[in-house]
Order: structure tokens, then C-alpha cells, then sequence
């Protein structure tokens, strides 16, 4: 690290559980990010802001006005622009040091695979089932460890997939079975719920980078919002599940 | 009794935190959701059989066939995908 990084990340690298050591594990690191809506908006600024050395950030969609509520990382200015885009603008201004890739178009399949394997950790900050689970099922494959947040109303859920043998996935706590699900565009969601669940999904990941503390891993975090109150549920592999299970 | 909790949109809609139930004759957690669909009006909407919720036995993630026992703290929330 030169003296420039020294000072820029010297919040940081004063927390023990961090250090120097914790801090170049960070520089080192590669993210892939699905989803740079309400809750990838600021999981993408505190990981850029934090240091992670190469971030791939993936989204098909475009800045749209309704967004802007509560995806802090676009701008008005920049309605219609791609969102990776946008946002690879803003993290650049926030952190010209770090790398950043865009993938603007939905990752499946091999290519989904293959990206995943370049990456040390994921976060998903998508917003539907179909690309849950697949994410969750291509990381399990890999074993690449998971960060998983969902938001919307005023609630949410986050949780951490290590991707080891005998800990839980995401297939463990969610059925596949088609269910309805529900969407910001038709229930809403109030902006800092997104940017609480996304926070500590950037958390989270900077923990399993760096192995500072314990993470949520075998743990369902879910916040009532509009109560303000906090569960955490346990969370053990299901020995019958189609993407980890043994039997 | 076996005490049942309603977390954020459920308890919402429900427009209640909580409540006691008799542990007698209820076998399991889905013996608990249908007493509770059995109160009719919205609880018969929200615990519908087509409705997906997540419940926890204890702090602990489980399904419907989990056995309860007096003195179990059942908890009911929604599923989340939103992003």
C-alpha cells in the first residue's frame, strides 16, 4: 500500500479485527454484485468506498425516475442510462483506485458460472427468485461463499451462504415451488430499509473477506422496520435439499 | 400454551404482535397454521394454503411438519425477495 492508500483506508486499518493484513485482503479481493438497485446501490458504494480491488457489477436495467427514491448510488441526470454504468460513474468518482467492471445484461447459465468463479464472495442484491436461486445454486457449485439481503415494505432479510459442506444455502430457507412473489413496483418499499439490509450486506462481506468476527452465516436476520425490531433465526442445512443436501 | 408471534407485514396485516394458543390436540407447526386460518377473515386470507410463509420453532427456521410441544414460541413472517 502506498501512502495515499495508507491514509485513504486508515479508519479502517486502524480496527484490529482489520489491520493492514485486513485491508489488502479487501485491495485483493473480486465482488460480483448482482442487482445494483435499492439494496446494490449501497453495497457497491461501501465496498468501493472500503477498498475491494475489483468489483463486476451486474444489472440489465436501466435508471429509471421511480428508482431514484431509493437507489442512492444513480442520479437524476442519468435516468436512462444503463445502471451499471451509472453506477461504475459514481463509484469511480468515489474510489478512482479500484476496478470496476460492467455486465449489462442478465448472467446465466455458464457465463453466470464463470463469473462466480473469478469472484472471491457474491452479493446478491437482485430482486426475484429465479435469479436467487440460481446464483445460489451456481455459488454452492463453486463454493463460493454468499451474501444474500432482500428488502422491501418495511422489512427485510439478510443472511450469509458460506458455501461449505454441512452449511446451509439459500435453497434451505426458500422453496422453489413458483410461489407469488411480491415486488417493490406493486407494495413499495421505504427508501433506508434498502439501504439498511444493503449496509449490512456490505458488512458482511467485507467480514468474510478480511475473516474478521463471526458472520450470519447459519443465521436469517429479518427486520420489522416499522417496529424496528430485530430477529435472528437459526438457520441449519437442510439434509434434503436439492442444491446442498446429502440424502 | 404455545405463544405465536407476527413479524412485519404479517403482523401488519393482522394487526396483532402476538398471541397465546393451547397446545392441546396441535401436532404440528401446520396443525398451528390451520388453527390460525380457522379464525376466519383476514387469518383465513394470510394463512390461506396457496399463501407461502416462513416460520420459525424456538429462533430456528423449520417447516410445517415440526412438532410442537407446550411452551414452544412459534413465529410467522413473510418471504422477502424484493431488491
Amino acid at each position: 500500500m502506498n501512502d495515499e492508500q495508507l491514509l485513504r483506508y486508515s479508519r479502517q486499518i486502524m480496527l484490529p479485527s482489520i489491520g493492514i493484513e485486513g485491508q489488502q485482503r479487501l485491495l485483493d479481493a473480486s465482488v460480483l454484485l448482482i442487482g445494483l438497485g435499492g439494496l446494490g446501490a449501497p453495497v457497491a458504494m461501501y465496498l468501493a468506498a472500503a477498498g475491494v480491488g475489483r468489483l463486476t457489477l451486474v444489472d440489465f436495467d436501466q435508471v429509471d425516475l421511480s428508482n431514484l427514491q431509493r437507489q442512492i448510488i444513480h442520479t437524476t441526470d442519468r435516468i436512462g442510462t444503463p445502471k451499471v454504468e451509472s453506477a461504475k460513474q459514481a463509484l469511480t468518482a468515489l474510489n478512482p483506485e479500484i476496478e470496476i467492471e460492467c455486465i449489462g445484461h442478465q448472467l446465466e447459465g455458464d457465463e453466470l458460472s464463470a463469473q462466480i468463479q473469478r469472484a472471491d464472495l457474491v452479493v446478491d442484491a437482485c430482486d426475484n427468485f429465479a435469479t436467487r436461486f440460481a446464483i445460489n445454486a451456481a455459488c454452492h457449485e463453486n463454493s463460493t461463499p454468499l451474501v444474500s439481503g432482500a428488502a422491501i415494505r418495511m422489512e427485510g432479510q439478510v443472511s450469509v451462504f458460506p458455501g461449505k459442506p454441512g452449511s446451509p444455502c439459500y435453497r434451505c430457507l426458500y422453496p422453489e415451488n413458483g410461489q407469488v412473489e411480491d415486488t417493490c413496483t406493486a407494495n413499495g418499499v421505504l427508501a433506508p430499509v434498502v439501504g439498511i439490509i444493503g449496509s449490512i450486506q456490505a458488512t458482511e462481506a467485507i467480514k468474510c473477506l478480511t475473516g474478521a468476527g463471526s458472520t450470519l452465516e447459519g443465521q436469517l436476520l429479518i427486520l420489522d422496520a416499522l417496529h424496528m425490531q430485530w430477529r435472528s433465526l437459526k438457520l441449519k442445512a437442510d439434509p434434503h435439499c436439492p442444491v446442498c443436501g446429502t440424502g | 400454551m404455545i405463544k405465536v408471534l407476527f413479524f412485519a407485514s404479517l403482523r401488519e396485516q393482522l394487526d396483532e404482535a402476538s398471541l397465546e394458543m393451547e397446545a392441546e390436540g396441535l401436532a404440528d407447526l401446520g396443525a398451528v397454521l390451520m388453527r390460525l386460518r380457522e379464525r376466519g377473515g383476514i387469518w383465513a386470507d394470510v394463512f390461506a394454503a396457496d399463501q407461502t410463509v416462513m416460520m420459525a420453532l424456538n429462533q430456528e427456521m423449520t417447516g410445517t411438519d415440526t412438532p410442537v410441544q407446550d411452551g414452544d414460541e412459534v413465529a410467522f413472517f413473510p418471504p422477502v425477495t424484493g431488491g
